[in-house]
């Protein structure tokens, strides 16, 4: 188990190319009209509730609807296929690329997605640990608490009835916890990450390298 | 040389006072005077002391000068900026050098629910030939502080004014007159609950009719804010305060159309607000504050003693009038207080006492009067007033109209009321007493008669059942849709709506999304054709117009050219009309005209709406398409119609009408803060926005972002200002509906 990742190929490949790449689709047919240009810097959805648009990256016409679309993601546009200036396309047709570059903490989330065994919501409802998890946490501190296939680990609220949620998958140390206690979790959503025992040094160090060298 | 320092110490004070209010120091060489300061202060001990004492009077001279020049050319902004400054005197000034005795009700400076309303109960004393009389009155206010960060320099918080009604309920109770005093540059606009518009409405419907006198006075009144607890039977205003409808300010950044975050002009301020007329001499030429209390040179501060004593001769003495003005037997006192008033510095105690107590049937005159008053107000600031003939011809028709509809619905239906409630109880009795004779042969008769039981059925609640109508969609398409495009719904990213046609969105679809049920604006010719009867709509009052009485510039023009756009006079429209059959009386702000926003003509087609529905007894519609507000090129005419048309409300409601309010678009701050917001029965239609206040000023007030959803008709519904949410598509039916749900078999309560 210990063996079966190779940590130092995972770092390398984000040191490499520490960038995530977003491709530009047209949502359905119209003609384009590009208002950025090859290499410019685009911005994402800013503002408390992200109700300020990213940045204009084309204009779709279809049936005299001009209809603009905003970046969703910061970054660089790259293979930007000026020749469709002006043209008719398809639904699908790709535009361009956003080179987003990834922040330590993406890169630190998608590392973590990668190694770690994420236990997912059954249903959409709130969860809770279970008293005895919880009392464990309290008591050995956070990253410490060891856990088994078929162990209690959560409650779950829905509508004012709690059920036990009992673990199923890999045995090892509740590492990351994606929930809060009282807000909803949609079905699917990751609740906890959990690691081997073994494996826990080498994800720490591998979290601190990456907190060392990246801004 | 003590008290050389302290003068030259004052002298500072009023230096930089003076250059507070003029902005600059370069006015009247005010530099010049704070070299000479300086040179005199750096050099206090070279001086012998009458030297020094020399010196200093002549700089006390040369500034005493000044100031009086200053006084005499006192622009309006420079009014504001006294106002604003944080040695003007505040109410806990006044409570502390103008009544004798007061307890704060309010909580204590910053444990308080809202710091920027005070409330205390207060004695007020006179002196009467070496006799003290002393009278309880309320004394409700903003309170700015002299610089308290928690007082939020007055602006008053939903709960705050809340605050400020409750404690007006306890001087009902008591009896006792209520003084307010004004000190607010407006009302915090937040729309948690109970909102800042709303809360407002309250007060303000509740003031209509509060049994007791009441007396306000102006220092800083701030629009809406202000009105929360302006409305009061007689108004005071202080001479270097100021009464806006708008902050000198809010204007200029709407007059220049500045961008958020940028700068404003400072010329544009100044001549914004000269023109909105916010001083004391403007707003008594306006008609809408009763007095002026004189202050001394360049207004008065917190240590002005002979200010304050003044100010309790010019309180006592309005309330005496207010008072008077109700009793049967007056004509000597009043006479003497009347005297006194024309006086032009009415400063000496008075002399004669009288009680601020009234009996039931002072207290009608007094809401008999404080009616009028508003009634009266803006009165003759809006075109289209009739000539001595029409006025004549249309008197005799009221009073003739009065009698009839006197007759057929007070006099008739209730004797026919009380027939049938005779009949009913009359009835019953004999069900139930000759149910009780008849039932033991009955029941002999059943047990000999044995028949297979009937089956029981239910009994049938007689509901209004709601006409099955043709389809009357038909008969008119909005414009938008001649056009051939497709438009996209604003949720498409949310709920994956597909994009509209625009020819069946605005014809079939009548304007709203099939997916998400999105509305968009629609004009409101539209609602004219659907919502009612057809052929029903009959205007009343068209010819009543929107004038420009402050003599705004270019408003003429831009009157002009709505009304060349609309072919209307005003941007309300009063109308009868029927729905399913169903009379009522209608009243409408529309977009079109100047944003829907509420001047004299519109305030005072308003109330006579209210009167047309009273007079006939039927239910009473304000449909709201859009309303940008009060309109600020008519300043404090505009401010008025908030109490003026409120009164209105509140009669119609009080003589057993059933008011209706219904938001459409965008409808925001006064009218939503008055005669709006006091309906008991207010619905939005969908995709409708409702509240105090725009983002752009909750931004720049509190200094907190709002989300963009933040006034939508849902949260206004989740916080409680509305009690529904209509689809514009079943208007008309839920219209219906609330109409016999809530107006009863008579369309009308009583």
């Amino acid at each position: 188990m210990y063996d079966d990742i190779n940590f130092e190929e995972i770092i390398n490949k984000y040191r490499s190319d520490p960038y995530e790449y977003l491709d530009i689709v047209t949502p359905h047919t119209g003609r384009v009209k590009f208002k950025v240009n090859e290499g410019e810097e685009v911005d994402g959805p800013s503002g408390k509730w992200h109700h300020h648009p990213g940045t204009l990256l084309y204009i779709l016409d279809r049936e005299n609807n001009p209809k603009p679309m905003n970046s969703q993601i910061n970054g660089v546009v790259t293979s930007l296929r000026a020749e469709l200036e002006g043209h008719f396309v398809e639904a699908g047709e790709k535009l361009m690329t956003i080179k987003h570059p990834l922040k330590k903490r993406e890169i630190i989330e998608g590392i973590l997605q990668n190694v770690l065994y994420l236990f997912r919501a059954p249903e959409k409802a709130k969860y809770f640990f279970s008293l005895d998890i919880q009392a464990r946490l309290e008591k050995q501190g956070e990253k410490a608490v060891f856990i088994k296939p078929g162990e209690e680990i959560l409650t779950m609220s829905l509508m004012k009835r709690d059920t036990p949620i009992y673990y199923s998958g890999e045995e090892g140390i509740i590492h990351s916890v994606y929930f809060k206690p009282g807000v909803s979790v949609k079905q699917g959503e990751p609740l906890i990450g959990v690691c081997a025992r073994e494996k826990l040094p080498l994800i720490q160090k591998i979290i601190t390298h990456v907190k060392a060298e990246w801004s | 040389m003590d008290d050389l320092r302290k003068r030259l110490h004052k002298t500072e004070e009023r230096l930089n006072y003076l250059i507070r209010v003029k902005d600059s120091s370069t006015w009247g060489n005010l530099s010049g005077f704070q070299e000479k300061y300086t040179h005199l202060k750096d050099s206090f001990y070279d001086y012998r002391e009458d030297e020094l004492a020399q010196k200093i009077l002549e700089l006390e001279e040369a500034l005493s000068f000044i100031e009086e020049r200053c006084e005499e050319a006192l622009s309006s902004m420079e009014r504001v900026r006294i106002v604003r400054s944080p040695q003007r005197f505040t109410l806990k000034d006044i409570l502390e050098n103008v009544y004798e005795d007061f307890t704060e009700l309010s909580g204590e400076e910053d444990a308080n629910i809202d710091p920027s309303m005070v409330t205390a109960k207060a004695q007020i004393v006179r002196r009467i030939k070496n006799k003290i009389y002393s009278q309880p009155v309320m004394v409700i206010g903003q309170e700015k502080g002299h610089g308290e960060e928690y007082r939020n320099g007055g602006s008053c918080k939903p709960w705050g004014n809340e605050k400020a009604l409750r404690y007006m309920r306890v001087a009902e109770t008591e009896g006792i007159p209520i003084h307010f005093y004004i000190f607010t540059p407006g009302s915090f606009p937040v729309e948690d609950y109970p909102g800042a518009a709303q809360q407002i409405a309250r007060n303000l419907y509740a003031l209509t009719k509060l049994r007791i006198p009441m007396i306000s006075v102006i220092s800083e009144g701030g629009s809406g804010g202000a009105e929360a607890v302006g409305l009061a039977d007689f108004r005071l205003m202080f001479s270097h305060g100021y009464y806006s409808v708008i902050s000198p300010e809010g204007a200029a950044a709407i007059e220049g159309k500045i961008r958020e975050g940028e700068k404003v002009p400072p010329e544009l301020i100044d001549s914004c607000a000269e023109r909105l007329k916010i001083t004391a001499a403007d707003n008594l030429g306006l008609g809408t504050i009763d007095r002026i209390i004189q202050e001394p040179t360049l207004g008065a501060k917190r240590d002005d003693f002979a200010f304050f004593k003044q100010l309790r001769s010019e309180i006592i003495r309005a309330t005496d009038e207010v008072v008077l003005k109700t009793k049967s037997l007056r004509a000597f006192r009043a006479y003497d207080v009347k005297m006194k008033k024309a006086e032009e510095s009415a400063t000496e105690e008075p002399e004669i006492n009288i009680s601020w107590d009234l009996n039931a049937d002072e207290i009608k005159r007094l809401l008999r009067y404080r009616s009028k008053k508003y009634r009266n107000m803006a009165a003759n600031h809006f075109g289209g007033q009739p000539t001595s003939a029409e006025a004549f011809y249309r008197k005799t028709r009221n009073v003739l109209f009065r009698l009839y509809y006197a007759f057929r619905y007070d006099l008739l239906r209730q004797r026919q009321k009380q027939v049938e409630k005779v009949i009913k109880d009359v009835s019953g009795e004999g069900s139930v007493l000759l149910k009780r004779i008849t039932s033991p042969f009955t029941t002999a008769y059943d047990f000999i008669s044995r028949k297979p039981e009937a089956k029981k059925t239910r009994p049938t609640i007689e509901r209004p059942s709601i006409p099955e109508e043709l389809d009357i969609w038909g008969t008119y398409t909005s414009p938008l849709a001649n056009e051939d495009r497709t438009i996209s719904c604003p949720n498409g990213s949310k709920y994956g709506c597909r994009d509209l046609w625009v020819p069946d969105l605005y014809g079939e679809f009548c304007g709203v999304c099939e997916n998400c049920g999105h509305h968009f604006p629609l004009e409101y010719e539209w609602y004219l054709k659907h919502l009612f009867d057809p052929d029903s709509i009959r205007v009343f009052n068209s010819e009543i117009s929107s004038r420009n009485p402050l003599d705004y510039p270019g408003f003429d023009e831009r009157l002009k050219l709505d009304r060349a756009k609309t072919g209307r006079n005003s941007a309300n429209i009063t109308f009868y009309a029927k729905v399913m059959d169903v009379d009522i009386v209608v009243t409408m702000l529309y977009s079109d005209f100047r944003n829907g926003t509420v001047g004299a003509a519109e305030g005072e087609k308003f109330v006579r709406a209210c009167e047309k529905a009273r007079l006939k007894r039927r239910p009473l519609l304000a449909y709201i398409h859009t309303t940008g507000g009060i309109r600020i090129n008519e300043g404090t005419l505009g401010v008025i119609q908030m109490p003026k048309c409120t009164m209105a409300v509140r009669e119609y409601i009080d003589s057993g009408g059933l008011y209706i309010v219904v938001y459409d678009n965008n409808s925001y701050a006064g009218p939503v803060a008055s005669f709006l917001g006091c309906s008991p029965y207010q619905f939005a239609i969908r995709s409708s926005r409702v509240g105090f206040a725009g983002s752009r000023v909750i931004r720049e007030t509190t200094g907190e972002d709002v989300p963009p959803d933040y006034h939508n008709c849902r949260n206004a519904l989740k916080r409680g200002h509305i009690q529904g949410i209509w689809d514009r598509r079943d208007f008309r039916k839920n219209l219906y509906k609330a109409l016999l749900t809530m107006g009863g078999r008579n369309l009308y309560y009583r």
